[in-house]
């Protein structure tokens, strides 16, 4: 048994259970949406067993390090928060079929991961050397997820209203009945938002605190730190244009999928088109 | 500001010059206290961000400068592009931010204190209907006797309350953490904080940088500005050595610095190792472990060279440009060195007869005993360079770091009172053989109402 595998067999399954969400959006069965939910716990418990697998290979190549230190480790760390989170929502707040629209991002991931780069464990390079790897990574992903997680419902709510804007029947029956109504998914937006910033902060922080036990410099406008800077301004525009000027509903959401577009530029824009001292994460 | 100050050029045709001036400070004030303002701030830093992660900040690589036509060129350098964090135009944008973080807070602080200090004690009729969060409770004993009950109820059940009679009814209230309303001010705070700390950083603070070359010392350093500074003390280099992965990826840059005072090794501070991640901290300069490469001076290169015919094997310094002689009466040279990750050092020699073309091969420094296989009278072993290395040391000193984590921590300290946290209130209205509970939280409703519907439940069930 192989870590390599084990992503095979999440991957796999987030598919399955992606279809089945989506099956769920269109028979509006019940069970579907059940078997949707299991399968995304049972691909989060497999990928939870490969990353620890993933981790203990590294140690017997004798390169030993968290499964953090490229793209490809990135990616799949990011769909697993992602799965997480989702499993939060559906067990805190029963909205399954938030998942149709969140567990994707997860496939997603994993598919370019798996099938799009090269999954060797390599030796970390000497600047990653650090516990900071662990704080830094872990905070600016679980952050990023919650920004996926957000996105994946503000495109739920903009979808429910631009249906019941133009078909007024879609409010009685049929698929639009499934989605939570606005104000839920208004108020999971903001939710989620406010999980992923407080996240988002302490990972920046623990970069720059970082950045300055290595190289002196706790903040010197490096592509990626701006960037994340960027994604930081953006959603506390969004706080601050939902808490004092009543920026909800539509406007609300609009601002969070243009904050998650940010944020995965940051994370992948960056590392892809730019260059600077997160470049070890660049795709191979 | 030319909205405003056109707003009050024309209202000064009919209003007297002393309110003028009045409205023209409202004005200005209102302006930096606007909520707008703050949004604009935040999605303009946002967007010009941008700016200086695409075009290239600081010295211009000559690449960048060929492909981008002159007077782009010019508009981008007069507008600061190519530096834009520390351009006026940049700066400006957050003092402006500052100036209206500072005015916010100082235009709400009064009211969120007031409203902490001064809680609203008697419920009106209004504000009772307002509450989605409310149960009533029906009692015969009397008034009096309800009311103490019922205090010390809230007391057991949430926190004590402040007792107030009007129109002949009791009003108890009680709260909870009110103080985190301040959560936010915090967090503003905060970063005022941490742009104080960059501040002194720059003001007092400096960086540099400094190479050392194996065995030698320096008492100065290069500031980023050019300019040498004196360290105060001396820094040794005893040795620099760079460690490669099986595959050749980079393991460890390691520099191994002693510090000398009068030229006396300095106890704790003599051999002392020095990689990424792990630097040198000595009399508040900090040493980062941040370049290398090999030391440009003339060097030997030492080869161990055995006979096929007798094993005889005897060591030769080769130099470039110089004909050494060989124990079969050849000479030679070196030619080429390469050190490629993976392959380790590759060394160029060049063999000649007397008087004849010189003959090259290479010689694997990683593999001694490749060479056997050319077949030659000599069998060569490439043994290394007594090349000295040098390291690159980024030095900085920056008194304001301390205040940025203080800043830091604020932060994360009111982020987390001003997301997780909330003001929790309860009033009781108690009137004759009845009373009313009414509940509100300022935010995180959904877990103040489980919270409420368990005190309100017991509240039900009392019995007086």
């Amino acid at each position: 048994m192989t870590s390599s595998l084990l992503f095979n067999i999440t991957t796999f399954t987030y598919l399955i259970s992606m279809l089945a969400f989506f099956a769920f959006l269109a028979s509006q069965n019940k069970s579907l949406g059940l078997a949707g939910s299991f399968t995304a716990y049972a691909g989060l418990a497999v990928q939870t067993v490969a990353i620890g697998l993933r981790w203990k290979e590294s140690y017997d190549l004798g390169v030993g390090h968290a499964p953090m230190s490229n793209l490809y480790e990135s990616i799949v760390f990011f769909s697993w928060t992602i799965v997480l989170l989702f499993a939060y929502i559906d067990i805190r707040y029963k909205y399954r079929i938030v998942g149709a629209f969140v567990v994707p991002f997860a496939l997603l991931g994993m598919a370019w991961a798996q099938l799009g780069m090269s999954t060797g464990i390599e030796p970390l390079v000497p600047a990653l050397q650090s516990n900071w790897l662990l704080y830094h990574v872990i905070t600016c992903f679980l952050g990023y997820a919650a920004f996926a997680v957000a996105c994946g419902i503000s495109i739920m709510y903009l979808i429910k209203t631009a249906v019941e804007a133009t078909d007024s029947s879609a409010q009685a029956g049929g698929l639009m009945s499934m989605f939570p109504p606005l104000k839920v998914l208004d108020d999971l937006n903001y939710r989620a938002i406010m999980i992923g910033f407080p996240l988002l902060t302490l990972g920046i922080i623990t970069g720059a605190a970082w950045a300055n036990y290595a190289w002196g410099t706790y903040w010197s406008w490096d592509p990626k730190e701006t960037w994340s800077l960027i994604v930081w301004f953006v959603y506390a525009a969004f706080l601050h244009a939902r808490i004092t000027k009543g920026w909800v509903g539509k406007r609300a959401a609009w601002l969070s999928v243009i904050g998650f577009a940010a944020t995965i530029f940051c994370y992948l824009g960056v590392n892809l088109f730019l260059s600077g001292l997160h470049s070890y994460g660049g795709g191979k | 500001m030319h909205v405003v100050l056109q707003l009050t050029l024309y209202s000064s045709l009919e209003i007297p010059l002393a309110t003028t001036e009045r409205n023209f400070i409202n004005s200005v004030w209102d302006f930096f206290c606007s909520l707008k303002l703050t949004l604009s701030l935040l999605i303009s830093l946002a967007l010009t961000s941008i700016i200086g992660t695409v075009l290239p900040q600081g010295a211009l690589p000559p690449e960048y400068v060929a492909q981008i036509s002159q007077s782009k060129l010019q508009i981008y350098s007069k507008l600061g592009f190519f530096d834009m964090y520390h351009s006026w135009w940049f700066i400006t944008l957050l003092y402006v931010f500052s100036i209206n973080l500072v005015s916010c807070s100082i235009k709400r602080l009064p009211h969120v204190f007031k409203f902490i200090s001064e809680p609203t004690l008697v419920l009106g009729e209004g504000l009772r209907n307002s509450f989605p969060l409310k149960k009533e409770l029906l009692f015969s004993g009397s008034i009096e006797k309800g009311k103490e009950r019922l205090v010390e109820f809230l007391s057991k059940e949430f926190s004590t309350p402040v007792v107030t009679e009007h129109n002949g009814d009791y009003h108890l209230f009680a709260q909870k953490t009110a103080w985190c309303r301040l959560g936010v001010y915090v967090v503003h705070l905060s970063i005022l904080v941490i742009f104080i700390g960059a501040i002194i950083g720059s003001l007092v603070g400096y960086k540099g940088f400094v190479s050392i070359v194996e065995g030698t010392s320096v008492n100065v350093f290069q500031k980023h500005n050019g300019q040498q500074m004196p360290l105060g003390f001396e820094l040794l280099c005893e040795k620099f050595n760079v460690e490669f992965y099986a595959n050749g990826a980079p393991k460890e840059f390691r520099s191994t610095l002693t510090v000398l005072e009068n030229g006396k090794p300095v106890p704790g501070y003599s051999q002392v190792k020095v990689i990424v991640n792990e630097p040198l901290t000595y009399k508040g300069i900090t040493f980062y472990q941040s370049n290398y490469g090999q030391a440009s001076n003339s060097s030997n290169y030492l080869f161990s060279v055995r006979q096929r015919e007798n094993g005889k094997t005897e060591q030769i310094a080769l130099r470039p440009d110089t004909q050494t002689d060989l124990p079969d009466g050849r000479t030679a040279t070196i030619v080429d060195l390469t050190d490629n990750p993976g392959e380790g050092m590759v060394a160029v020699v060049g063999v000649k007869e007397k008087g004849g073309e010189p003959r090259y091969f290479k010689v694997f420094k990683n593999n001694p005993t490749l060479d056997e296989m050319r077949g030659d009278k000599l069998i060569f072993a490439f043994i290394g360079t007594d090349a000295k290395m040098y390291t690159g040391l980024q030095v900085a000193n920056d008194p304001g770091v301390w205040v940025v984590w203080l800043g830091c921590t604020l932060m994360v300290i009111g982020i987390g009172v001003a997301f997780f946290m909330s003001h929790k209130r309860v009033w009781v209205v108690v009137s004759k053989g009845q009373a009313h509970i009414y509940g509100n939280a300022n935010k995180n409703q959904a877990a103040f109402q489980m919270q409420f519907e368990d005190i309100s439940e017991k509240f039900q069930h009392l019995k007086i």
